[in-house]
């Protein structure tokens, strides 16, 4: 029963981070924005979300408020920084990460600082309940974005990301484009970021770490950028291979070290046998 | 008139690209601009298509200001340009990159891919094309998008002669369809058998202009091109 427990408690996570990961996706695989700020909508997600309902919102407002307050975070983040273009853009974007973690840690009034945000309240008692609903959200994620992709307003971020010099002399206002990828993008975020709150029913401001945001951007590059399903694919493989190192009996000191090594490792062969990830199509130049 | 430059100036660091450079493009005609390496060709059409703003001067589009505007709203306007390096979108089909510049059916898409001689099938990815092909995507696509004035830079640098000559062909009857095209080129056959006039840019300025028998006997440009 409690391997059972443990079985239904990674797979809530595969679905939490899968929300995250083809959220990303869409800015960075489908729009070709570097944007190394989306853990910081997650991260806003979770705390507008816990806050909410620990001033005695409803959830379903707790959950709304996040999304609306992490894609307008996305849209504010996108006017300075579309202009700039990729090693900048990631830059700039990583800045913002650690600015509203920065934020998170000081403003202790609101947050609580670093004691962080105890007994956030679940979205449902049984967690097998929340499995039906993180993986029915996970779908209802992946199916809106596969379908924005094979809008013509989805095309047009897709041209956007090959060539915006082009796409403008197509009369497209590629700027719009770009700030509404980065607003969708982040309001997936942020209900990614709810869910995570809702369920760990806890949230400090490490949420912010640069740690969580390797291991997204390992997911998104072993899955591959510009597919919805590698998006799924890749969060399972980072999430779920390095859990077996807890049952070979390594003392616990050394299994955080090892995850970082195995991460390495996958990258390591995704990059030298399939650079594009396990269901690439696109490079990034 | 469709369009009319005014002395236009950009300059990088201390170097003029374009310099007091002032002409007009008449509706319904096709006029190449030539010059040697470096004249300010691309950079004057950056200039017009708002890639670039310019230090001075002022271009004017269908009697409309439109100097400084950004590339989209140049676009809107209605100009519609290719580059001189083919720009397609390489990891969309050559359907979707055609779909972006106009919404039509198949059968529209492939009437135009067969006016420049396009062989493949529509859902090819256009990255994996060879370039004379991506170029050819790329003028199909400029040709779909809603213009009154056109302008093509070096349109048939990396194409074949047969489609060189369709080429001609193309521009000719879009001309006759009312069709403004403005074009940078380097052949000087294919320049001369379908402008109605040439512009000779050099060090930014404009050097001479007239048909293309005047332009060729015109001793400036052979020096120009030469040197004394």
């Amino acid at each position: 029963m409690a391997f059972i427990n443990y079985l239904i408690h990674l797979a809530i996570l595969v679905c939490i981070y899968g929300m995250l990961t083809v959220s990303l996706n869409l800015a960075v695989g489908f729009t070709g924005l570097i944007n190394l700020g989306h853990i910081a909508f997650f991260g806003i997600g979770a705390y507008t979300s816990a806050l909410l309902a620990l001033n005695g919102y409803p959830l379903w407002a707790a959950i709304l408020g996040a999304a609306l307050i992490a894609a307008l975070a996305g849209i504010i983040l996108a006017f300075p920084t579309t202009r700039l273009k990729g090693d900048y853009l990631a830059l700039a974007t990583l800045g913002f990460t650690f600015i509203v973690g920065s934020i998170a840690r000081n403003w202790t009034s609101l947050t609580r600082g670093p004691l962080g945000l105890p007994g956030i309240p679940k979205y449902a008692a049984s967690n097998q309940t929340l499995l039906w609903i993180a993986a029915g959200t996970l779908l209802a994620f992946s199916i809106t974005i596969y379908c924005i992709t094979k809008t013509r307003f989805g095309k047009t971020l897709q041209a956007v990301r090959d060539d915006e010099l082009a796409a403008a002399m197509l009369g497209k206002n590629t700027f719009v484009h770009k700030v509404a990828a980065m607003g969708i993008s982040a309001f997936f975020a942020g209900i990614a970021g709810s869910f995570f709150a809702h369920y760990i029913s806890f949230i400090d401001p490490s949420i912010f770490g640069l740690g969580d945001l390797v291991l997204l951007l390992s997911m998104l590059i072993v899955g591959g950028l510009a597919s919805v399903p590698g998006s799924f694919i890749g969060t399972a493989i980072i999430l779920l291979i390095p859990e077996p190192l807890r049952f070979i009996g390594f003392p616990s000191a050394l299994i955080g070290p090892m995850r970082e090594m195995l991460f390495a490792l996958i990258l390591l062969l995704i990059l030298i046998y399939r650079p594009k990830g396990i269901f690439g199509r696109v490079d990034l130049q | 008139m469709m369009l009319r430059i005014t002395k236009l100036d950009k300059h990088f660091g201390g170097v003029y690209a374009v310099h007091d450079c002032t002409f007009d493009i008449k509706e319904g005609t096709i006029t190449s601009i030539i010059g040697p390496n470096g004249a300010g060709k691309t950079t004057l059409f950056n200039l017009i298509t708002g890639i670039l703003p310019p230090d001075k001067g002022s271009v004017r589009f269908k009697n409309q200001n439109i100097t400084g505007f950004k590339p989209y709203k140049v676009a809107r306007a209605g100009i519609s340009r290719t580059f001189q390096l083919a720009k397609v979108f390489k990891n969309l089909t050559v359907r979707d990159n055609l779909l972006l510049a106009s919404n039509v059916n198949d059968a529209e898409l492939k009437k135009i891919l067969a006016h420049v001689h396009y062989g493949r099938e529509l859902d090819t990815l256009a990255g994996e094309l060879s370039y004379g092909q991506q170029r050819l995507v790329e003028i199909a696509r400029a040709l779909l998008f809603p213009h009154s004035l056109l302008m093509l830079d070096e349109p048939t640098a990396g194409v074949n002669p047969k489609v060189r000559q369709e080429l001609k062909q193309i521009l000719t009857r879009l001309k006759k369809q009312g069709s403004t095209i403005v074009l940078i080129e380097h052949d000087m056959d294919f320049v001369m058998s379908i402008s109605d006039r040439v512009i000779v840019l050099n060090e930014g300025t404009v050097l001479t202009s007239g048909t293309p028998a005047q332009v060729r006997k015109n001793p400036k440009v052979l020096e120009a091109y030469l040197g004394k």
